[in-house]
């Protein structure tokens, strides 16, 4: 079980309070647009995923705390938590990656 | 050499110090007619069928670790075809199919037992649910059928259907067709039987890259062990098919999980068939050695760690001690993970990809193993037809886009 550290409660949770919410800063277009998608386009949305080996960007829920989602980078292969930040901040660069690893 | 019981007998003879390697180690060829990355089952299977039925040898199976040491050597091996759409029932009752004559085609004892599958129905909506799958069987001509509790009970002594049971058993579905088989028997197996006819097996060999030209067709794998050329090309690697395609250039609509199962330390025969409860969450047979073989849920999250969080296994236990008081003392020996591709519809991909050369089989997610001999012969009829079979043709990329989904996950729960 993972220890998560909630940006809004700024405190390290168990697991067990939080749901994993899928890759993050995947944008849903809007109503307009959803009329204009092609169907190749509104499937990239909907189904297609990075499913990164390596550093991923995800979503969780801090379901039975704050009740705030959040966005946080683990890596896939060691489960291990680079870092966690507030919704709303954009995918962290490869610099501010290494910084927070170190 | 041929096993057979003379063969066995010799062999005692000598302390069973003679026995020949089952297949031998090679080293890469410069190129290939086919590669297939991914010593699994339905990799080496492929590579069997490629030969067997398509004429196709000069084949190699690229394996990065040792051949079923992926999702074929970590599964529950439950077989069945009891699933609810036509296109299910297509192929995964072509599987068991293959699966009847597997031992024999092999030669070598895969230990297919068809114990019976029988899965619970613990409310109303799990029976009507349950009745429909029976009745959608019959129609595709899959055996499935319906048993009162007292049938149940008559079938599976040890299973309380008192009505006062927090959750009490209101019926279930029995395949008898169905049931398990040994993993590592059908990796070894199929690789012994490929080797014969030609293919090389070649483990500790990962693929890194996937090399197109500049017709956007394949050419070849860098691999640990080099370049390999090889106009065609099968992805077969379960959790990892998401890297392989980014390797061609090409995202899919697949996340890969964790998925755990458990052992008990074994016990005298208790378990006559396999038993699944999706309202219980929970599934488990009896190995031949006597373990009690326990599967659990994925993980929440996506990974590649092939190792999940305890409250899973946890929530498992619980779930079979509710069904199974009687297992409440036993001791869990071991417990393990593998990382399994999930599709939206819960269902697979097998076929063609958008690049020329480059075939693929993905998505089985937590329950590919009771598929391994159909995926196999329909992974080697599509490359060698460059064309999939009509049992594989709705399970192509396609359907993400045009919204033809196989939703099996409505239909299945979450069991497989
Ligand atoms: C705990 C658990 C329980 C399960 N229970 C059941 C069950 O009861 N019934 C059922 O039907 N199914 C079950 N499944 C699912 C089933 O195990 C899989 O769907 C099936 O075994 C997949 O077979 P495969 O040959 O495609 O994959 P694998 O056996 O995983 O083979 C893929 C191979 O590709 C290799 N590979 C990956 N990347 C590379 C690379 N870059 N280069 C070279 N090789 C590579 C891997 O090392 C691996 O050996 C379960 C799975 C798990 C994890
Ligand atoms: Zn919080």
């Amino acid at each position: 079980m993972f220890e998560i550290h909630c940006p809004y409660c700024d405190e390290k949770r168990p697991e067990i309070e939080f749901a994993y919410a899928g890759e993050a800063h995947i944008v849903r277009p809007n109503a307009q647009d959803q009329g204009e998608m092609s169907d190749a386009d509104w499937s990239q949305y909907m189904f297609i995923r990075d499913n990164v080996r390596g550093e991923h960007c995800e979503r969780w829920w801090h379901q039975h705390g704050c009740n705030m989602f959040f966005n946080a980078v683990r890596h896939t292969v060691t489960d291990k938590f680079v870092m966690t930040y507030k919704m709303g901040k954009s995918r962290p660069t490869a610099k501010q990656i290494a910084d927070a690893k170190k | 050499m041929k096993y057979s019981a003379v063969s066995l007998f010799a062999n005692a003879l000598s302390g069973h110090k003679n026995w020949p390697e089952q297949f031998p180690d090679k080293a890469p060829k410069k190129e290939y007619d086919v590669i297939i990355v991914g010593g699994g089952g339905h990799g080496l299977g492929a590579a069997y069928y490629l030969a067997k039925k398509h004429g196709i040898t000069n084949v190699a199976v690229l394996e990065k670790g040792w051949i079923g040491g992926g999702n074929t050597g970590r599964n529950t091996t439950i077989i069945r075809s009891n699933y609810l759409f036509d296109e299910s029932a297509g192929i995964y009752d072509h599987a068991v199919d293959l699966w009847d004559g597997l031992s024999q085609e092999l030669n070598y004892n895969v230990m297919f037992s068809k114990r019976g599958v029988l899965m619970l129905a613990h409310n109303v909506h799990d029976v009507q649910s349950f009745q429909r799958h029976v009745h959608a069987n019959r129609l595709n001509g899959v055996d499935n059928k319906w048993l009162t509790p007292q049938q149940c009970k008559d079938f599976l002594p040890i299973l309380d259907i008192s009505e006062d049971r927090r959750y009490p058993v209101m019926g279930g579905a029995l395949q008898m067709r169905a049931g398990t088989a040994r993993h590592d028997s059908v990796a070894w197996g199929y690789a012994r039987a490929a080797s014969k006819l030609g293919v090389d097996i070649i483990q500790n060999c990962k693929v890194t890259g996937i090399k197109r030209g500049a017709d956007g067709a394949v050419e070849g794998v860098e691999t640990e062990k080099g370049y390999i050329g090889a106009k065609k090309i099968g992805v077969s690697a379960a959790g990892n098919s998401s890297v392989l395609m980014e390797m061609a250039g090409l995202r899919f609509p697949l996340e890969s999980y964790p998925l755990q199962a458990l052992v008990s330390e074994p016990v005298k025969p208790v378990l006559n068939c396999v038993v699944m409860s999706n309202a219980v969450h929970a599934y488990i047979s009896q190995s031949d050695k006597g373990e009690l073989v326990i599967g659990a849920g994925t993980d929440q999250y996506t990974s590649y760690s092939q190792r999940g969080a305890l409250h899973i296994i946890e929530h498992t236990l619980m779930s079979i001690c509710e069904i199974f008081p009687i297992f409440k003392r036993q001791r869990m020996l071991r417990s393990w993970g593998g990382i399994v591709d999930v599709t939206p519809d819960r269902s697979p991909i097998v076929g063609k990809t958008p690049v020329p050369g480059l075939y693929v089989n993905c998505g089985w997610g937590t329950g590919g193993f009771k598929a391994t001999p159909g995926a196999a012969d329909m992974l080697a009829h599509t490359i060698a037809h460059d064309a999939p079979h009509k049992i594989n043709a709705p399970f192509n990329l396609d359907r993400f886009v045009g919204g033809r989904l196989i939703d099996e996950a409505a239909a299945a729960a979450v069991a497989h």
